[in-house]
Order: C-alpha cells, then structure tokens, then sequence
C-alpha cells in the first residue's frame, strides 16, 4: 500500500492498532478538506501492529485529546518534507471540553454553557472524574 | 479566595484549627457575639434544607452578623433561569460569604469559582456536605479527645450517603484507625471509595450486613437515614429503609463508651429509646455543627480579609 510523504502536515504515529479512528472522530479529523490517510495494523517493531494518521496541512491539533485516548503516541510535524519536531505525547491532567459528563445529577447537565473538565485522578489506571461531581469518565 | 467545596480544601492542621474555635467558642461565647456586626452571610438554598439553614443562619447570628437568602429554588432567580454562576456574580454584590446547597451535583463550586467573596458548600446534591463533616469531627474530637486510633462503624446507606463518604475522606488522614462498614448489599459503600480511600492508603476495614456482630468492636457507631430522595425507584426506597433500626436490645454488647452519632434528619433508624443513653450524640452533634459552621465563617472571612 503506497500513501504519499506529505510536505506540510502531520504524522500522528504509533497509535495502538485499533485507536485510529477514534482519535479521528475526537479530533474532528472529519471536518478537514485536506488528504487525511488512517493507515490501520501496520506493522511495527515497538508495538507489534500500530495506526498511523497522516494529515496533510500544518494545522493545530488538540494534544490533550491525543494524550487522553492513547498516551504514548508521537506526534511528528513536517514541514517542506522534513520533520521538524517529533513530540511525545502524556495524559493531560485536565480535560476540557473533550469527553462529557454523563451523570444527570451534575450541575453541567442542566447548565449548557459550563465548559466539561474532568481531572486525572488515577494516572496508573487513566482515571479521569469530572471536576464538579467527580464522576468517573467512562 | 479561599472557599469551602470539599473536606479535603482544608488540611488536618486547619481542621484542628477549626476545632480549637469552635471549642473556644464554647467556652466563651461573649467573646464572639459582636466580632461579625455589619458582616452578611447569604444562605443560598435551591433545595430545602430547614435545618442546616437554620444552622448557618444561628452561626452567623452569634457572630453578631445578619442573614439574608432564600430557601428553595422556586423563589430564587433560578426559577427564571438564571445560572449558578451569575447567582453568585450578583449576590457578592450583597453579602461578605456565601452558604449555597443545591440538588445538582458541582454547583457550590461553580458558584466559587465566580464569586468574589467565600463560598461555602452546605451540600451538592448527593455529592459533599463538608460543613456535617466538620460537625461529625468535632463531636467525634470531643467526645474521644481524638481523632485517631479507633474503629468507626458506618452503618446504613453507605452507597448515597454522602456525609458517609466525606466523613471517610477526612478521617483517613488520622492514623490507627479501622472501618466496619454495615449496610445492606445493595447499599454498600461505592468501589471507588474503598479503592480510592482505604485502599489506597492502607487502612483496615471490613464490610458485614450485621450490625449486631459488629457493635462490641466500635468505638464510633455512625448511623445513616436511607434517604427518598436518592432513589430513582420508590419501591426500591420501600424495601431498603428499614434496613437496621438501632434499639436498646441491639447495644447490650456495645462498648460503655460507644460514641453514636447521625447526621439526621432520623426516620426510624434509631429508636427514641436511645436517645436517653449517655452514648448518643446526635443532638450534640447538632449543636458542636453550628460552633464549627461560626468557626468556619470566620476563618473564611478572614482570610478574604473582611474581619
């Protein structure tokens, strides 16, 4: 399978094999008029099988929603077919307006403009509770 | 701006500076009669809560400040949709520190983070009640001169009862202390509490539906009211409420210095009988809440530099 190197983009690489697309959805990946290319199971060395997304636009992306679905992965920008900047990425300790509190007994869901943040409480178990109510994010 | 969200805003050492107040404020109330003259105190309630109201509302009396609020939703702006965080925008306008309860779950610390006076949590919901946990710690305190090395029963709802989760939360920073927790299957203390809480600090507890069994190891009995308002389903209510009802007959082996207390409003979960035995403490309770809720308000007034 042949994908093109992009000259002025985005390479999100080593994304567990199988969080390809969610990162697309949470991302808004589907918004974008530029190539975007989700390669799925690729092989890898570090990882055994790995996604890859490649976007072709030097466009900002949301890390803290990168480092909440799936720590690890790095984040490469290229520019003029060069990579410039190789990032990894960590979970976040806040998360704001990403994933939404589920819980109807919380203050945001009566209350439509309150930004949804939820905190890392638990980084060893990826535990994040919405700051107002603490509820666990599922 | 230093508020009151949850028990965990304050460290051990600000508890016990709380608890040394309120006790000098027993010892001598004159002393504290005039030191909040001018000062307001707004009691926000968008649910109805009679008695902590009442509560807030004597504390800042005795402080020689006055009162203003409202005690349900319906006569507040709310009801034409203002939101929490404008509320508070508006009523810093109006008073030196603010005491909200509110249904939803977060609201007090909406309020907090848009006000510009201190907000007082006077319970979210199912969610904290940090102002019952400071009135269970200061009878607990004085009745055992202590706040470590002994075993707390908690008994009854343990899964809604949110005075049972701070009270957890708080104590868990005092050591040699062990939990029984009593309550029927179906009300047993969440996972993430014992996960979170006691496991994740390494202290004992044990989880039995027997209270009887349970009772001559205690030294603290907390009972709990299985509350209405928590179930979505009325029959679920019905068949859980009477799950334990502390009587005479159920202490014959419980220690000479049991210490029971309970957050109230009681139902039936304690007979009337007890209320004569030199171990209940509930409605001391009451009253120590009232000496920590003054001893908080000037805390908070003080620290926003209004006294």
């Amino acid at each position: 399978m042949n994908i093109d190197a992009i000259q002025n983009g985005i390479v999100i690489d080593h994304i567990t094999a199988g969080l390809g697309m969610k990162l697309y959805d949470l991302l808004g990946l589907e918004k974008l008029d530029c190539s975007v290319a989700i390669i799925k199971n690729v092989h890898s060395v570090k990882l055994g099988r790995k996604d890859i997304i490649k976007i072709d636009a030097d466009i900002p992306v949301n890390l803290d929603v990168i480092g909440y679905v799936d720590p690890g992965v790095s984040v490469n920008i290229i520019r003029g077919g060069e990579l410039v900047e190789k990032r990894s990425i960590d979970m976040p300790e806040t998360l704001t307006n990403v994933i939404f509190c589920k819980n109807p007994r919380c203050i945001t869901s009566c209350e439509q403009e309150l930004r949804h943040v939820f905190k890392l409480t638990d980084r060893k178990n990826k535990v994040y509770r919405c700051l107002y109510c603490e509820t666990k994010a599922n | 701006m230093r508020h009151l969200i949850d028990i965990l805003d304050f460290s051990p050492e600000e508890l016990q500076e709380l608890m040394d107040t309120a006790n000098d404020i027993i010892a001598d109330p004159a002393k504290y009669s005039e030191v909040c003259r001018g000062k307001k105190l707004a009691t926000l309630f968008f649910e109805p809560s009679t008695r902590t109201r009442l509560s807030f509302e004597a504390a800042m009396i005795e402080l020689g400040g006055s009162v203003l609020g409202f005690s349900e939703a319906q006569s507040s702006s709310a009801a034409k949709g203002e939101s929490v965080a404008d509320t508070a925008k508006v009523i810093s306008c109006y008073a030196d520190i603010i005491a909200m309860r509110h249904p939803k779950e977060g609201a007090p610390l909406v309020a907090a983070a848009n006000a510009s006076v201190p907000v007082i949590n006077a319970g979210d919901g199912g969610h904290n009640h940090p102002t019952q946990t400071l009135a269970d710690l200061l009878t607990i305190y004085r009745e055992k001169g202590r706040l470590d090395h002994m075993t707390i029963g908690l008994c009854g709802d343990l899964k809604f009862g949110r005075t049972v989760h701070s009270l957890i939360t708080a104590m868990s920073r005092y050591e040699g202390l062990q939990f029984v927790l009593i309550s029927p299957e179906e009300l047993k203390l969440p996972s993430y509490v014992k996960k979170e809480v006691l496991r994740a600090k390494g202290i004992p507890y044990a989880q039995t539906t027997d209270l009887e069994g349970a009772m001559p190891e205690l030294d603290i009995l907390y009972m709990t009211r299985v509350q209405r308002e928590r179930f979505f389903n009325e029959e679920d209510y019905l068949r859980l409420k009477d799950s334990y009802i502390l009587t005479p007959d159920k202490l014959k082996n419980a220690k000479s210095d049991l210490s029971i207390l309970h957050p109230l409003p009681r139902v039936n979960e304690i007979s009337v009988a007890i209320d004569d035995d030199p171990r209940a403490c509930y409605f001391k309770q009451v009253l120590y809440g009232k000496y920590m809720r003054m001893a908080l308000i000037l805390k908070l007034l003080k620290e926003a530099g209004s006294l």
